[in-house]
Order: C-alpha cells, then structure tokens, then sequence
C-alpha cells in the first residue's frame, strides 16, 4: 500500500473541505478500499474517514413515508433497521460475511457501483434518491455503467431515500468465492407498476429489465415473465459464468423473487 | 506518524502508526500479540477477526486509526481469568475442531460474535455465520460441532469426530 495523509473530520462541512484536493478519497467502511489499495489499484494522496461524521449515519423515516439511510450506515445497521422494508433488510442482512457487514456502508457500495453489488439493484429498483453534500440524484440517473456513477469528485453520499414498495424482493445467486452476486434480481412492486433491477449480469453494471416490468406491471405473477429473456450480448463472461448462463439466471431469479414477493 | 490508543483486551495500548498501518500489523508488529493471523490479501479468510467495540471485524481489513478509542478484543483476551481455555476454546479442542490452527483465532472471535447475538445458534445459522472464515484443513464439520457444544446443545448426534 502507498502512503498517505489520513484525517479525520468530525462533520460533513470538514469532510467536504477535505476531499478538495484532486487525490483526496472518501473512507467508508473500507471494505472495497483497503482491499484495492492493498493492491495498490488505487494511490490517493489523502484519505478522508467519514467514520466521525455522525450527520451522515442512521435510519429515519421522512413525511412521503421513504426510509432514509445516512450514507455512512453500515450493512448490519440496515438488516437490523428497516422492519417496514423485509427486502433491503434481507439483502443487507446477505451482503458478504458478518464482518463486512458490521464495517462495510451504503453509501461506499452505492459509490463504488462494483457491477455486482447488491445495494445498487434496491436503489434502482426501488427508485431511490441519491442524497449528497450538494444535491438529489434519482437512482434512474445515477448508475452510469461498471464503477461509473454521477457523482463528481469529493461529492459524498449523505443518505439514500428508499419509497416503501407494496411487495418485494431480491433474490442474489451467490458466486462462492467472493460472495457477491454472481447474478442477482430485486423486484419492486408499486401502486403505479413494477420495477426490475439486474446486478452482477451486465458489462454495463446494474440495469432494468424493462419488458420484464411491463409484463409484471400487468401480471405479477412468476409466470407473467416465464417466456421472457434478456440476451447473452452484453452479458459477463467469465470464469464463473458464460454470458449465456448469466443471461438464463437472470429470468430464473426474476421468476423466484416474484414467487418470493408474493 | 499519528499517535494512537486504545484499549485492547482490556488493557491501555498507545502507539506511533502511520495512516496506512493496518489494526492488525499494530496489534501484530507494536503491541506482539501475534494470535490474530493474516491468512490474506483479499479480506476473504477471516484468520484476523477480532472484536472491535464488541462487533467482529477484519483486522485487516481496518486502520489502526479507525479504532482510536476502541475497546478491541482479540484471541489473547479470550482464555478465563485463571489461564484456562474459555468454554468456545475449549469445544475447539474437545470436538477437534482444528487441525493446524492458522484459521482458529478468527473462528473462535466470530463464533464468540455469533453466541453473543444468538445464544443457541442452529446448525445452518453457525455455517452462514462462518461464511466468511475459511479453513482449509477440518472440512468445517468438526468446527460447526464445537460451537455447538460451546453454545450447550446436544452434539451426540452429529457423527464424525
Ligand atoms: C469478503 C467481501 C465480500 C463482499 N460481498 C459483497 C456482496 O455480497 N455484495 C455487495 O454488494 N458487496 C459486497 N462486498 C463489498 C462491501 O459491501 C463494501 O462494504 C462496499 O462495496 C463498500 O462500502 P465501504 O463503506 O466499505 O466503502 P469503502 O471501501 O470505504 O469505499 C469504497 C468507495 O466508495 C467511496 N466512498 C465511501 N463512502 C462514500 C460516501 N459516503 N460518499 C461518497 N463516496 C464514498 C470511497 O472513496 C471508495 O471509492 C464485499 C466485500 C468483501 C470484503
Ligand atoms: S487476513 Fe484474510 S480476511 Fe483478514
Ligand atoms: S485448522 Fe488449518 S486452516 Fe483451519
């Protein structure tokens, strides 16, 4: 790992402050970062901990009836801190192993959009709002491909607003090794129709499947969508799964988390 | 350099670490309790989880700064006051549930997370807890048994020793 300065703001306006330089980065949890600098993938000249920044942690509910989460929430918070939404608490509550939970915070995953992460596919899915230091960004808009995303640089996530869908679900096919989602689905089904969120599938990282929520919107039920599928173009290939297999999983996990739904 | 301090097991720790100084190269190479292990360079093993403000954590995957102040825990502080093998530790090596003994540091403070959330854990509820401990010698069999009998159920059912 290169060296670097290390701070520790106690509020948002230090934090701010000190992700101006070019090469300052944002610290979460740390769970992707360590890892990456350890292979030296990234060389900031400053590290900025959000640890201290008390503003940007917590669970609270707002007067449309969302459930907002500071963007420094850790993973374990969620599962144990959302009773009125059972399907994000459930994929927080799987997101990797206990301690990466207990470290690990929304808004570090929904910065990173790794295309296989599992809090980018809620966020779309159930068209959440991307709250940060400066501004609201729609879900809709803010996944911008693989690692790509709107925010500019030194903008940090405060918190995430998630509308309360009527019924949902993710369903995540683990790949083994590293426990992300080798393919995974969230379906979220509201009073003005049903969206479909796809993570871990796509060379363009997180997307909605469309004919999937059209279908669905009309007939939520598992077989509303069993003659649909997504092409293998497009799709990962890799050594845990072909873009054809991927693309197969995609309507088999749709499929369970609609029966799952209910 | 930053000046850093903490309480690990129990007792004050205070030490000169750099930015990029890892929880568990301070607690390795500054304080020499070498018991946390690190099996990895990918966060993936779990051979360095230790308790941090009582949450179970990889070491390794943590700046020793991000615990200033913190009430750290690892394999050290675990045995009973009078030396002997707290009741995790010793299912451990009543149920073998170790063979060469690089990935039991990190299994014994995750199992101790996990019984102090969920006093008597089932089966299926320990291998999803351990999922991201790995062991490359028991086969796990023998470790999900431990935990078992540490968490005082009934393991005369469970074959294989
Ligand atoms: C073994 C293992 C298994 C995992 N399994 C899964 C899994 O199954 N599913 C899954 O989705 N993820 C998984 N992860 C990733 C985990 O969820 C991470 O916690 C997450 O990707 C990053 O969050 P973090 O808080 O640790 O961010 P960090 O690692 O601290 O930061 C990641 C990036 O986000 C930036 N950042 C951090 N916080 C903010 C913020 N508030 N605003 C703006 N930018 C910010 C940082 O600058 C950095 O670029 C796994 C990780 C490990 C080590
Ligand atoms: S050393 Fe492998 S997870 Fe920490
Ligand atoms: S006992 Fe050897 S790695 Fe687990």
């Amino acid at each position: 790992m290169y060296a670097f300065d290390f701070v520790r703001p106690k509020s948002l306006n230090e934090a701010v402050e000190a992700l101006q330089p070019e090469e300052a980065m944002a610290l979460g949890g740390g769970q992707t970062l360590i890892p990456t600098l350890k292979q030296r993938l990234a060389s900031p000249s400053k590290l900025v901990s959000l640890k201290g920044v008390e503003e940007i942690r917590g669970i609270c509910r707002d007067d449309q009836g969302r459930v907002c989460i500071g963007g420094g929430t850790t993973h374990a918070e969620v599962a144990a801190g959302v009773p009125e939404y059972p399907a994000l608490a459930a994929l927080a509550a799987n997101i990797g192993d206990p301690a990466v939970r207990n470290r690990g915070t929304i808004g570090g995953s929904l910065a990173n959009n790794d295309p296989s992460a599992c809090y980018p596919a809620a966020a779309l899915a159930s068209g959440a709002t991307i709250v940060t230091n400066t501004r609201e960004i729609a879900a809709d808009d803010y996944f911008e491909g693989m690692f790509m995303t709107a925010l500019e640089e030194g903008e940090i996530i405060t918190e995430v607003r998630f509308p309360v869908p009527q019924a949902a679900n993710y369903q995540k096919f683990e790949q083994p090794a590293s426990r992300f989602a080798l393919v995974g689905v969230f379906v979220a089904k509201f009073e003005d129709g049903v969206r479909v969120a796809v993570t871990g599938a796509s060379e363009e990282g997180v997307f909605r499947w469309t004919e999937a929520e059209e279908a669905l919107s009309s007939n939520f039920s598992p077989d509303a969508v069993q003659g649909l599928s997504v092409p293998a173009e497009g799709m990962i290939g890799d050594l845990h799964g072909s873009p054809e297999y991927r693309a197969h999983l995609v309507g088999v996990m749709t499929r369970r988390a609609v029966a799952a739904a209910g | 350099m930053t000046k850093v301090s903490m309480t690990v097991n129990g007792e004050a720790a205070e030490g000169e670490v750099e930015g990029r100084t890892l929880l568990v190269e301070f607690l390795r190479e500054e304080l020499g309790l070498t018991g946390t292990h690190v099996g990895c360079d990918t966060s993936q093993c779990g051979a360095c989880v230790v308790h941090v403000d009582g949450k179970d954590v990889k070491a390794c995957t943590i700046f020793a700064l991000e615990a200033e102040g913190a009430e750290v825990r690892t394999i050290e502080g675990m045995a009973n006051p009078d030396g002997s093998l707290n009741v995790i530790q010793q299912a451990f090596q009543d149920h073998h549930g170790l063979q060469c003994g690089f990935c039991t540091p990190g299994m014994v403070m995750s199992a101790a997370a996990l019984l102090a959330e969920n006093p008597k854990p089932s089966e299926h509820e320990i291998r999803d807890y351990l999922e991201g401990n790995i062991c490359r010698c028991t086969g796990y069999h023998n470790i999900v048994k431990a935990i078992m009998a540490a968490s005082g159920q009934d393991v005369s059912r469970i074959a294989a020793e």
